[in-house]
């Protein structure tokens, strides 16, 4: 079991981490959607089915097709995607922001209990997930629903642009 | 493949399942599941692969019959060989990759495609005991598969490095993305009314019989009439097929995102469309048209896959007829009748259903209103919405053609 653990580990690091690396975008985007296939196939080894197919749905489906059109619909300039080395105040927020990202997850993944569960994993039946996801649960879907209308706002307002932009010549 | 209930079915209706346990019991015990998953999946394969052969030339000789001339009818007897002679002439052609094109993603595209295409049939019930996967999210599943296949639309249009086939999968993909809403929304109803996600259980919930011979199915209701209509059409879109073939258009498009493909691949994306083609039937026989249930009490007797059988081929016969028989529509309409018809349509109908399963407590004697109010339901939407988004728009005058 632990094998197959470790092979879907690698398929989702490898991946996001030679998206990075890549200089040609739509590869890039590509190889995210392999990152997400393998955070969905982490969900069907854990035995979270819906969980795994939503994700496949959601992500595989719909969030690849939002993200590959952005990056073909929106104007690039004539030197291409990142060609030019970015200043130094946006790498210090790059860092910034990432950080502390990466400082929120590591804490909360510290801060959980991790003790195995006693006895078999509890089932959880479709049903059951709906009535969690709308009675208990009803409001963070809701907060989870309203930050992913903010960043397609912010990816509407990046595409735009910002401001009269000057005409590119013909 | 689940052995249920082996004592109430005949003989003829276990046969399939008998068939794989004996074929797999001559292995030992360990490896018997295994066995039988790829039985299963061998069995898949044999059966769709088939029909996907015959499929094409039962296309082309119907498409020949309605337009006046016989079609293929020169390879084997009424031209029955003439899929076997496409085959190999697609496999003896040289397959060709642009010098400028992404290997890599030129030569998964048409793999990733026929890859999901095939992954959907693993949930739909074909018969009361063949089920591949029973799955308690199969629904899910099952259009979870259909949704990546949008991907390798995309890799086989970028991969070319060809403008032209890019372009075209930009526009198939906005095809796709304004039919995928339709498509999921129309089967919402189903899963609200059965209250499952599970394809068997949805078969089940739509067994037995009003007034003892009006069958339960949910195309026999006004929201499932409605939702079976939508999903219909999202499906014709969803497989490409004609009215809403301006993916690959070959009368007017060189062929799309399929411009740089040739030899076999170009044959896997036809594949793929028509393996899409059936698992989308399937599945709306098994959400609408009561699966493998038989329509009427005393024909129980037939083996229930026929039963499955009968009805998905009516539904890829009727494709083929609509084919035939509608024009192409232009991009703008075909995306307006999308975002501005179907999709408020599906809306509305999930209310319908609300009302429909709210006011399933009602005394026999409201069942009339009950229905007048749901078809009210259905109809007075579609009524003014068609009216609104095809005002202007006609009639339409000849200038130049004899009125």
């Amino acid at each position: 079991m632990n094998a197959v653990l470790a092979a879907i580990a690698l398929l989702i690091l490898a991946s996001a981490g030679i998206a990075l690396t890549l200089r040609n975008i739509v590869r890039s985007v590509i190889l995210l959607v392999v990152t997400w296939f393998g955070i969905a196939a982490f969900y069907l080894w854990a035995g979270a089915e819906f969980v795994a197919f939503a994700q496949v749905l959601v992500y595989g489906g719909a969030v690849s097709m939002v993200v590959l059109f952005a990056v073909l619909l929106v104007r690039h300039g004539k030197a291409g995607v990142a060609e030019t080395p970015a200043p130094s105040g946006r790498i210090v927020s790059a860092l910034l922001a990432g950080g502390a990202i990466a400082g929120a997850l590591a804490g909360a993944v510290a801060l959980t209990p991790l003790a195995p569960a006693a006895g078999p994993a509890p089932f959880a039946p479709v049903r059951h997930i709906g009535v969690l996801l709308l009675n208990t649960h009803a409001a963070s879907l809701l907060a989870a629903g309203a930050i992913l209308t903010v960043a397609l706002l912010g990816g509407v307002v990046l595409a735009a642009g910002g401001g009269p932009e000057k005409e590119d010549g013909p | 493949m689940r052995l249920l209930a082996t004592t109430d079915s005949s003989l003829l209706e276990r046969a399939p399942v008998l068939l794989r346990d004996a074929l797999s019991g001559l292995l030992p015990p360990p490896a018997r599941w295994t066995a039988n998953a790829l039985i299963e999946i061998v069995a898949i394969l044999a059966v769709f692969g088939t029909l996907f052969a015959f499929l094409t030339l039962a296309e082309r000789k119907i498409l020949g019959r309605v337009q006046n001339r016989p079609g293929p009818n020169r390879t084997g007897w009424f031209g029955l060989l003439q899929p076997f002679a496409d085959g190999i002439k697609m496999l003896t052609k040289e397959d060709i990759v642009p010098r400028l094109a992404d290997p890599i993603l030129h030569f998964a595209a048409p793999v990733a495609l026929v890859a999901f295409s095939l992954m959907s049939f693993a949930v739909i019930p074909y018969g009361r005991h063949l089920l591949a996967l029973d799955m308690d999210s199969g629904v899910l599943y099952f259009f979870a598969a259909g949704a990546s296949s949008e991907l390798a639309v995309f890799m086989a249009g970028w991969s070319g490095r060809n403008k032209y086939s890019l372009l075209a999968a930009m526009r198939a993909l906005a095809q796709l993305i304004s039919y995928e809403l339709p498509l999921l929304l129309s089967f919402v109803p189903v899963v609200m009314i059965s209250g499952s996600l599970s394809p068997s259980a949805i078969v089940t919930a739509q067994g037995g019989w009003h007034l003892g011979f009006i069958p339960r199915w949910n195309v026999l209701t006004p929201w499932g009439f409605a939702g079976f209509a939508i999903f219909m059409v999202a499906s014709l879109a969803e497989s490409n097929r004609s009215p809403f073939d301006l993916p690959e258009a070959e009368s007017e498009l060189i062929a799309g995102h399929l411009t740089e493909y040739s030899g076999f691949k170009y044959a896997l994306f036809f594949m793929a469309e028509y393996f899409g083609m059936c698992a989308l039937g399937g599945m709306a026989v098994t959400l609408f048209l009561g699966g493998w249930q038989a329509p009427c009490a005393f024909l129980g007797f037939i083996p229930s896959y026929a039963w499955f059988g009968a009805k998905l081929l009516a539904l890829l016969l009727g494709f083929i007829w609509i084919r035939a028989t509608l024009p192409r529509l232009r991009i703008d309409q075909l995306t307006r009748f999308a975002w501005k018809f179907l999709v408020p349509l599906a809306l509305v109908n999930l209310v319908t259903v609300g009302f429909w399963h709210l006011s399933a407590s009602w005394s026999r004697g409201f069942d009339p209103l009950r229905w007048a109010i749901a078809i009210a339901l259905v109809v007075i939407p579609f009524v003014a919405m068609g009216r609104r988004l095809s005002a202007g728009l006609g009639p339409r005058t000849y200038r130049f053609a004899a009125q």
